[in-house]
């Protein structure tokens, strides 16, 4: 406090300080029963501590996991509560080793440590006058000294050096990705896998769906043959270009489709798309307008398709339009018709970019 | 006549008597309930009953509990504020189970969406009214036990309820939630939790399409791999919780919660008693 008295202003208090209250002490302070009395508690609490460890580690080698049978089934796992006995206790064992020493270090503190009050004055942050001429002079004698005013071919490809040393950070930054120039956007953000006859095929299972398959109230979710990894290697036809890894990912995340059938009577045509249903089974981008979610919570009686993410609602049975929510367009529609053998399949690729908009989705 | 007066006067008295109204009900309680086991059709068993019994029996028994809102063939009652209740021709026996066997049939109140509670018939009721709801017109029916069951042992088993969690969380998470405990729709209606309902009528469900829930019919997810989610469901159900407590399997909002009131309440709770002054003594400090 007295090394910075010299540095504290000269302030008239308004009022005066009343100073801090008289100290009264702590029965611990005063009482060497009490005392005693504390210091047995708190190493009560490490000892505590002690014991959840060495509980940690036998619970760690005796509790069973559980192990997956011949037939499938799962051996009995020990449980507690519905629970797994393992990652319970020791979670439990190894929270509560943590505590029990939280808990005797801060009973510790208040009862034992020394409880005096203290005070210490905020002093100003600046520095001295004295210190910053100083300093200042020393910059001065620095620059002087190095010449930079007197030598400009220094100077100058000082500055050239540190500017160029900035290209490496800058180039690096291309592998984002590609600059979205609007020949880029268009083989990427504003293209899919779908193009005339690619066939509409059940996520998961993969298999292609014939109309006559779906009953009116039906919704399925697809993607484009080629897209789904197979449970059944025999469904594997020649011509068609299985993905895999991340361009799968990326391919199915733009492709994934809705497919619903209604009675053909409550479906409102967009203007053009009166040919892009077939007996009332309409196709719809999975993907939603606004942020990009999946989305497949549809009502059957509205036809109304729910985004779990910010609740934009959009009407199936008209075009996908925005009846609710912060999406700005409506979903897009995938043209679809039935294919000589008898498939569902894609009339082209969406005629409008997928998902969220961004800055130049608009600019030709 | 002063005998037949005396007589009346009694009677009179008795009828102000204090239970003379409570009397009064009893009876006529009694008489309607029997008038009405008299009446209404017997509950008998639908064993080795012919189909057309059966549809007759159903009958009666939709013509006295369901024909008010359906209608007396099942074409359904429209009313003033649109639809009363809908047309069942079509809808088929599967339907009927589902909704009957769950509760949410009969309605106790016109509303948004009719909830699960004790179904009010019995099994065979159930099963009459199914087939009367049938002969209306074709629709899915009962499932059997085979159906919804899966059939595989050992490794083959498992692929398949693998493959049940797939379609599971491609078909069905969007509304009933990961872990299958459901989750809100719009306008108040729900999407129940899966996890107290039985797998017949979780099949049935899939092949319906109640309410406002999409149809998966067979064309749409085979019959397998419909018991295939449903064997899936169980398993989830069979696990223990290695995560912990599930705190209702809700995600973000029940987790939310948790970490916010007990986590950090926790935290103030340990906080306050850090900073909280100790005991303090009267008697006054020894000099050392």
């Amino acid at each position: 406090m007295s090394d910075h008295s010299d540095n504290l202003p000269a302030v008239q208090e308004p009022i005066a300080d009343p100073g801090l209250p008289a100290h009264t002490p702590r029965p611990t302070d005063i009482d060497p029963k009490a005392e005693r009395r504390a210091e047995r508690q708190v190493a009560f609490f490490f000892l505590l501590s002690m014991v959840m460890a060495v509980l940690f580690v036998v619970a760690y080698f005796s509790l069973d996991l559980g192990k997956l049978e011949e037939d499938g089934t799962r051996e009995a796992t020990d449980t507690f509560w519905g629970l797994g006995a393992s990652h319970v206790a020791l979670g439990v064992t190894l929270g509560l080793t943590m505590m029990f020493i939280g808990i005797g270090v801060i009973h510790w503190a208040r009862k034992l440590m020394s409880d005096v009050e203290i005070s210490e004055q905020r002093h100003p942050a600046a520095s001295s006058e004295e210190d910053r001429e100083e300093t200042l002079a020393a910059l001065q004698a620095g620059l002087e000294e190095s010449g930079i005013a007197r030598r400009p071919l220094v100077r100058n490809t000082l500055l050239g050096a540190l500017a160029f040393a900035g290209l490496p950070l800058i180039v690096g930054l291309t592998d984002l990705g590609p600059v979205a120039t609007s020949s880029v956007r268009r083989k990427t953000l504003e293209k899919t896998v779908w193009k005339e006859g690619t066939r509409i095929v059940r996520d998961v299972t993969g298999t292609p769906i014939r109309p006559e398959d779906l009953e009116v109230g039906d919704l399925l979710n697809a993607q484009p043959e080629g897209l789904v990894h197979l449970h059944d290697a025999s469904l594997k036809r020649e011509g068609v270009d299985y993905l895999e890894g991340a361009p799968l990912h990326i391919e199915k995340g733009k492709a994934s489709l809705i497919l619903l059938r209604m009675e053909p009577k409550d479906i409102t045509h967009g203007k053009g798309r009166e040919n892009w249903t077939h007996q009332g089974i309409v196709a719809y981008s999975k993907i939603c307008t606004h942020v990009g979610c999946p989305i497949s919570l549809n009502e059957q009686q509205t036809h109304h398709l729910l985004c779990p993410c910010h609740q934009s609602t959009f009407d199936l049975a008209d075009s996908g339009r925005v009846v609710f929510g912060p999406a700005a367009r409506a979903l897009p529609q995938l043209p679809i018709k039935v294919s000589e053998d008898g498939y569902l399949v894609a009339q082209s690729d969406f005629t409008e970019p997928v998902g969220p908009s961004y800055w130049e989705r608009d600019s030709k | 006549m002063r005998l037949l007066n005396r007589s009346a006067g009694r009677v009179s008295r008795l009828r102000r008597g204090p239970l003379a109204g409570l009397m009064v009900m009893l009876l006529g309680l009694l008489l309607t309930g029997s008038l009405y086991a008299a009446f209404s059709p017997a509950n008998a068993d639908n064993e080795a009953k012919s189909d057309e019994a059966l549809i007759q029996e159903g009958r009666d028994l939709f013509l006295v509990g369901c024909s008010f809102c359906h209608g007396q063939n099942g074409e359904g009652v429209s009313s003033q504020n649109g639809q009363y209740g809908p047309s069942l021709i079509g809808v088929g026996p599967a339907s009927v189970d589902f909704f009957m066997g769950t509760g949410r049939m009969p309605l106790q109140i016109p509303g948004q969406q009719g909830p699960p509670k004790h179904p009010v018939y019995t099994q065979d009721e159930i099963e009459a009214i199914a087939a009367y709801v049938g002969s209306l017109g074709p629709g899915p029916a009962i499932p059997d036990e085979s159906e919804y069951t899966l059939n595989l042992t050992g490794d083959e088993r498992q692929e398949a309820i693998v493959k049940g969690g797939q379609l599971f969380l491609a078909n069905c998470s969007a509304c009933h939630n990961f872990d299958a405990s459901g989750g809100a729709m719009p306008w108040g209606k729900v999407a129940p939790t899966l996890k107290n309902t039985s797998d017949k009528h979780i099949y049935e469900a899939m092949l319906v399409g109640p309410a406002q829930m999409d149809v998966f019919s067979n064309g749409n997810i085979a019959p397998e791999d419909k018991a295939a989610i449903i064997a899936y469901l169980n398993s989830i159900e069979d696990n223990p919780g290695y995560g912990g407590f599930s705190l209702g399997g809700l995600g973000p909002v029940s987790e939310g919660m948790f970490a916010w009131l007990v986590g950090i309440g926790g935290l103030v709770g340990f906080a306050y008693w850090i900073a909280a002054h100790t005991t303090r003594s009267q008697k006054k400090e020894e000099e050392a």
